[in-house]
């Protein structure tokens, strides 16, 4: 083998993994739901909340309800939702939870639904996995990984970086 | 008859949206000064949007409109706890400004928090220094955020929430001003990286 080509090679293989070659975080299943592509974004210290995303799809014939969600890393989690109206943003706790219709994909995303991670115990790390409890009307109690994203994430690792 | 009262309702919800739709749109035509077609657009802009503020940097040092003259800069609103909107945009503006190669670094800019409750001058500078590109973060007392956001007609108020916490509605505008103060345009979530870029480019360029 050609010398340059064989540095080359050993450069590449020095090299520490693409953050797109990393491996997604797996889905969750519970019944007929499956849970996928659970992050949240990073936090500073000083900063008291932060933001969680999932993707929650149901396979099943019969609708369910996200009715609540809790985390070790968090005093309180609440489900809220975001809305832009006449250029002013708006939050709101859904206090009697979010709709997981039968056979539909419910996608808590920047710019719609959000998990609010209120009363950090810690700030969340970019990298670390914060583990957050889901309460659903049927199909119960599932525990999901979220993983953190760096603060100018979009989307999961492996999903959707950056603007329009 | 229950398919006429629906069709009744639905196209009195439909009236109303269009009447909020026109009332928002003059709003916004007031708010950047459009309605006064006699002056010359900046200058009326200028009137319209920007004025006298003094706000305090994360190291404590006070930060004011005369002393960000000279260098272009995108403001905009928001809060620490704010998971979505704030981030999502002070992330567009880092990307926009590195599409912008060598010229990004002729603006700034700048996170004016509306929350002094939860953040100190320290808590936004941990914040800001969370993204990849510098951002200077202000806050101030509720008087000096008043007064900010009043000079740039920001809307924000206190939501209460159910566990006796709150959260904060806010206008989320991206304002661009130039180098003298004068406001030069708006960029909003919505809009594509074409148009913001161009604005940009124009904000480095004339303002």
């Amino acid at each position: 083998m050609h010398p340059i080509r064989l540095v080359a090679l050993s450069l590449l293989a020095a090299l520490p993994p693409a953050a797109s070659a990393e491996p997604k975080p797996a889905a969750v299943a519970a019944g007929p739901l499956t849970i996928a592509n659970a992050w949240s974004r990073e936090t500073a210290a000083g900063q008291s909340a932060g933001g969680g995303f999932v993707t929650i799809t149901n396979r099943g014939a019969a609708a369910d309800r996200l009715l609540a969600a809790s985390s070790p890393a968090a005093a309180e989690v609440q489900i809220h939702r975001m809305s832009m109206e006449g250029g002013v943003m708006r939050m709101r706790q859904m206090t009697d939870g979010l709709a997981i219709p039968a056979a539909a994909t419910v996608t808590l995303r920047p710019g719609s639904y959000h998990l609010m991670l209120v009363g950090l115990t810690a700030p969340l790390k970019r990298g670390a996995s914060v583990p957050v409890e889901l309460r659903f009307e049927r199909a119960g109690r599932v525990r999901v990984p979220f993983r953190v994203e760096p603060v100018t994430a979009t989307g999961a690792t492996g999903g959707a970086h950056g603007g329009h | 008859m229950a398919g006429t009262d629906r069709r009744l309702r639905g196209l009195r919800i439909g009236l109303w949206a269009l009447v909020g739709l026109a009332a928002a749109g003059l709003g916004v035509l007031a708010m950047t000064g459009r309605l006064a077609p006699a002056a010359p657009a900046v200058e009326s802009y200028g009137a319209a949007i920007g004025g006298p503020f003094e706000l305090v940097d994360p190291a404590g040092r006070t930060v004011t409109d005369r002393s960000l003259r000279g260098r272009p800069f995108a403001i905009f609103f928001g809060f620490t706890r704010c998971p979505d909107v704030c981030p999502t945009t002070l992330s567009r503006l880092a990307q926009l400004r590195s599409k912008l190669g060598a010229d990004g670094d002729a603006f700034d800019i700048v996170f004016v928090s509306v929350d002094p409750g939860h953040d100190s001058p320290a808590d936004i500078g941990a914040y800001v220094d969370l993204f990849d590109t510098p951002i200077l973060g202000l806050t101030g007392s509720e008087t000096q955020i008043a007064a900010a956001a009043k000079a740039y007609h920001v809307y924000y108020g206190k939501v209460d929430q159910p566990g006796g916490d709150y959260t904060i509605d806010h206008s989320a505008t991206v304002f661009l001003m130039g180098r003298r103060g004068q406001f030069v345009a708006t960029i909003d979530m919505e809009e594509g990286d074409k148009p913001a870029l161009a604005k940009l480019r124009r904000l480095i360029a004339d303002g």
